[in-house]
């Protein structure tokens, strides 16, 4: 399609402002955590420091939150990630006329609010938790974990359903054929075909549970994590510290993204070099070179 | 307290036997043929999948939800107090909602009212404002970009989404605070000799608001746009249909579920955010979402929170109904 | 010694479609036995109940004597080649071949053994550290076949297996198959829907029909002694004339139609006034031929020379086409020409009409 001269500079124009309202703040942000003053500032630069950043990494609170946001993030992957994979196996299974409740109930989280995530996981728990004394229960790790694994289980589920929908039926049946009992088959034969996607599952709730904030502050209680204190940093007033750790993220995820599309660069590589070799097997196949006979 | 208990426990328990009877009669029917469900993935696995999909959609999904909601229907007690004879259902709490304290004087409680009214009316606006923003690119990246630009276009469009919420609001804060570089812009070229008050008059907190969920608008889109074939859009235009007609009957029908799916999750994300209005927000803003958190948490009114909570929540399932209903569609076609 | 495989009365439904219906078969043990049939009339159904995935809703299947009822796939000697090969993507050659092994708990060792051996009995030695993706449709094949034969299985069943190769690969992996079992010597039951292959390879077919196993018999008896229409016009090319009984004499009966007073031999004994057709193979109708045959006339349609033999298509009085082959050396008609087309009654056939065909 050729656009005419007029729609192709409205477009530019307009991707132009697009990325400049995504971009802009990010960047602005990013100089003011490079700059002296002590309230963010871009313009007009004082001077470059990395004070910040060490202030940055000084401040105890945002330390002990880090900690603790990294260990509930883990926690996360360890309950959700199965959790998701439990939830695609059973919808392939589950009777055709009770799916689509099924499904209701279980995307739900996913389109409920944060924060009526994070009350009622604490209710629940404050009240269960009392009943049955376990109070010790009742704490924010828990707390929050079991509040994200709401909706993060869902995510998981979401991407694990979907590469188990190409799953080919057959290479279950070729196992138990070949003697495989059904926990067998499970471990050698799904579970390595859904790698992949119990990957990017893990990835993606590790990540989603990081940066939660909505659901966390209300389940939390009176423990910390990163987020929740820079919340209350951010409420106390701005420093540029607050701009340091935006940098500090961003940098970490972009090494860890280039670092990802390297390996996924090789995987394609090598997946290709397979096919071609095949592509030479058969062709010397048919080219009557004769297959040694058998037997 | 322990009718509550016997629910907690009973209700999986017997939703779980629900299902397996009703697996047993199709069976015994043969609708259903095959290998029964522990016998298609042994004892071990099957009770991994019971349990833990078991312990998700009832502890982690639903009870909760129902004690929310019957919290909001119970009035503050102190513990003591609790489920004994004062513990008895109330509209308490919603009358709140409505009038305020039975000490007040005003005839309506007007503050809440108009945030939470606010709070959709805006977030509507935000969904709208954000499909508008996002359509063109999400168009362009699916149909005509080059492998090579669409690459790039994604990873300039996720990056910003790597910083989370609260982050992505301090930069607006930066970028409009009073001495930030949008005044000292406005300031310099001279348009303006007083810093504007971007963040009083809330414009810092609708910005904020509709630059947090952008992403969740524009990849439901490009994924639906996507999958029309390009030769159909080629084809409409070689019979020389107009530009908007192309869009607004070929594309838009092609994308709806697309457009749907982006739009609930903006709503939500939006009417739900707390991060955008704790940061940007002023004293005087009014927003929905921090009036709940300050129930629990200033009011210590629990019951009231979690009322509050669910009139959020009933009108997310509305909003999300709606958009259902108008662009008839089902639920699994969104979510994806 | 008891029977490798038999079926008694068993019937497999999918809510109301009948996918097999009634299917009584023994199948001896050492046995090259194929099923024949279209695509959909429900070879894969049966294979499947045979090992296991399909319970029977009626009847009985036996391996080796014993009652499969209630025995999963994963419990009966018999090992599948599917239609797909299903083979595992994320494991090596070796590792799929010596996966049955492997789960039966055979120690590392011995089964590295075994799999070499099956490695070079498939031509496949240079193979075992590659993935499966890194390999050609024929190699691909072979894993298969040397994954199913590890388990050592008392019946190998094989689902098409080679439908997905190219034509030349075929015909060699043909030989190679019947190779393979004459060598291990354990029952085959192949499915196809190709007649040359089930033909070629097989010791016994069955032929199936919508459900319905048709006809059971070694190659020349499905071939040359049909017992229903479907089986004649399935297997091999036939001509079909219809029409009705108007004399029966020992062995041979005469056909009224359309075309003439027909005879042909009469195995199902059809009496005076049934309806029937008769079949005659391109291969045994003669040009020209005259006196002491049946026979009957039609226009030249088309000539096809294919070097050793020509099929040449006529157009019969009612319209029908009729196809004759000729060896080389016989004179071709030009096309538009009068011909005479005779055949001898031992080589024609008379069966009865297919019930519920009105045609
Ligand atoms: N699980 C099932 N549920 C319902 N119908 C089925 C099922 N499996 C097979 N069928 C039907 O049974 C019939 C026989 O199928 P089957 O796969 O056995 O055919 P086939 O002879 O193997 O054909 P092909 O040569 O195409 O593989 C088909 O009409 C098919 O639609
Ligand atoms: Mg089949």
């Amino acid at each position: 399609m050729i656009p005419g001269p007029f729609q192709r500079v409205m477009f530019a124009l307009y991707t132009v402002i697009f990325f400049l309202y995504l971009l802009g703040p990010l960047v602005v942000m990013g100089v003011s955590a490079f700059n002296t003053p002590q309230y963010p500032q871009v313009w007009p630069i004082d001077g470059l420091t990395l004070d910040w950043f060490a202030a940055l990494f000084a401040d105890q609170d945002m330390m002990t939150g880090l900690k603790m946001s990294l260990w509930i993030g883990l926690l996360v992957v360890c309950i959700s990630v199965p959790i998701g994979l439990a939830g695609a196996i059973i919808m392939t299974q589950i009777q055709p006329r009770v799916r689509s409740l099924y499904y209701l109930v279980v995307v739900s989280p996913v389109l409920t609010p944060g924060i009526i995530i994070g009350i009622s996981t604490v209710v629940f728990w404050r009240q269960f938790t009392g009943q049955t004394g376990t109070r010790f229960l009742y704490d924010g790790v828990v707390l929050t974990v079991l509040g994200q694994a709401s909706f993060i289980s869902a995510y998981c589920m979401l991407i694990i359903l979907a590469r188990l929908q190409r799953f080919d039926r057959s290479q279950e049946e070729a196992a138990l054929d070949l003697g495989a009992s059904y926990p067998q088959v499970f471990r050698h034969i799904l579970l390595p075909f859904l790698k992949p996607a119990l990957a990017s599952a893990a990835v993606l709730a590790f990540l989603s549970s990081f940066e939660n904030y909505n659901t966390t502050t209300f389940a939390i209680l009176s423990d910390k994590t990163l987020t929740t204190v820079l919340a209350g940093r951010v409420r106390q007033g701005s420093t540029p510290a607050i701009s340091a750790l935006a940098v500090v993220i961003v940098a970490v995820t972009v090494i860890g993204a280039i670092a990802f599309e390297i390996y996924k660069r090789r995987a394609d590589a090598a997946a290709a070099r397979r096919q071609r070799a095949a592509l030479e097997a058969e062709e010397a196949e048919l080219a009557g070179t004769p297959t040694p006979a058998m037997g | 307290m322990n009718g509550s208990l016997a629910f907690i426990f009973g209700l999986p328990l017997a939703v779980v036997v629900l299902f397996f009877a009703l697996s047993a009669y199709e069976r015994r029917r043969g609708i259903a043929t095959g290998p029964g469900f522990f016998q298609r993935n042994g004892l071990a696995v099957g009770l991994y999948l019971v349990l833990a999909v078991g312990f998700w959609a009832f502890f982690i999904i639903l009870l909760p939800q129902l004690a929310m909601v019957d919290m909001s229907f119970r009035p503050k007690l102190p513990p003591a107090q609790m489920g004994g004879p004062k513990d008895l259902y109330t509209l308490e709490n919603y009358r709140y909602f409505l009038f305020g304290s039975t000490t007040s004087t005003a005839e309506w409680n007007w503050l809440h009212i108009k945030a939470f009214f606010l709070t959709i009316g805006v977030s509507i606006l935000i969904t709208l404002i954000n499909f508008a923003i996002c359509y063109p690119l999400a168009f362009h990246m699916a149909q005509s970009a080059s492998a090579a630009r669409l690459r790039v276009l994604l990873l300039l469009l996720i990056l910003p989404y790597w910083v989370n919420e609260i982050l992505r609001a301090f930069a607006f804060r930066v970028l409009l605070s009073s001495g930030g570089i949008i005044n000292q812009l406005l300031m310099g070229s001279g348009l303006t000799h007083e810093p504007i008050d971007f963040l009083g008059a809330d414009v810092g907190l609708y910005m904020g608001l509709s630059y947090a969920y952008l992403l969740m608008m524009i990849f439901p889109l490009y994924n639906a746009i996507e999958s029309l074939d390009r030769n159909q859009v080629e084809a409409a235009r070689d019979l020389g249909a107009p530009w908007w007609h192309i869009h607004a009957f070929i594309v838009l029908p092609h994308a709806k579920p697309g457009i749907a799916s982006g739009c609930t999750l903006v709503f939500m994300l939006t009417a739900g955010a707390l991060a955008a209005p704790l940061v940007l927000g002023g004293p005087r803003t009014l927003w929905f979402t921090p009036i709940v958190y300050d129930r629990f948490y200033q009011a210590f009114n629990w019951p009231q929170g979690a009322a509050y909570a669910f009139i959020l929540l009933v009108s997310c399932i509305l909003f999300v109904l709606v958009v259902l209903k108008a662009f008839r569609l089902s639920l699994g076609e969104i979510t994806r | 010694m008891a029977a490798a495989v038999e079926l008694e009365g068993v019937n497999v439904t999918f809510g109301d479609f009948v996918a097999v219906r009634d299917a009584n078969l023994t199948i001896e043990p050492g046995e090259f036995f194929s099923f024949l049939g279209p695509s959909g009339c429900g070879k894969t159904t049966l294979l499947r109940t045979i090992s296991g995935f399909i319970e029977p809703t009626r009847g009985q299947v036996k391996i080796g004597g014993q009652d499969m009822k209630g025995i999963g796939p994963n419990k009966r000697p018999t090992a599948l080649i599917f239609q797909n090969l299903a083979l595992f993507p994320m494991m090596t050659v070796a590792e799929n071949i010596g996966y049955g092994l492997r789960v039966r708990g055979v120690p590392r060792h011995e089964r590295d053994e075994k799999v070499k051996t099956l490695l070079i009995q498939v031509a496949l030695s240079e193979h075992g550290h590659k993935k499966v993706s890194e390999l050609s449709g024929g190699q691909k094949q072979r894993v298969a076949i040397a994954r199913a034969l590890a388990v050592e299985p008392s019946v190998l069943l094989l689902d098409e297996p080679l439908s997905a190769l190219d034509l030349k690969l075929r015909q060699h992996m043909r030989a190679e198959l019947r190779a393979i079992q004459k060598r291990v010597g354990i029952t085959f039951i192949y499915i196809t829907h190709d007649q040359g292959e089930a033909l070629t390879m097989s010791d016994r077919i069955a032929v199936m029909n919508a459900g319905v196993i048709e006809q059971v018999g070694d190659g020349r008896a499905v071939y040359a002694e049909p017992r229903t229409p479907f089986v004649a016009s399935f297997v091999g090319e036939n001509n079909r004339i219809r029409g009705r009984v108007s004399a029966v004499e020992d062995g041979f009966a005469t056909l009224d139609t359309p075309l003439g007073a027909l005879k042909g031999r009469n195995p199902v004994a059809l009496s005076v006034g049934q309806e029937a057709l008769l079949f005659v193979r391109p291969e045994v109708l003669r040009l020209h031929a005259n006196g002491g045959t049946s026979g009957f006339a039609g226009e030249t349609l088309d000539v096809a020379y294919e070097g050793s033999v020509s099929h040449i298509t006529l157009r019969v009085k009612t319209g029908q086409k009729v196809t004759a082959s000729v060896g080389g050396g016989v004179p071709l008609p030009a096309a538009g020409e009068e011909l005479h087309l005779g055949f001898t009654p031992e080589d024609g056939l008379l069966l009865a009409l297919p019930e519920g065909h009105g045609r």
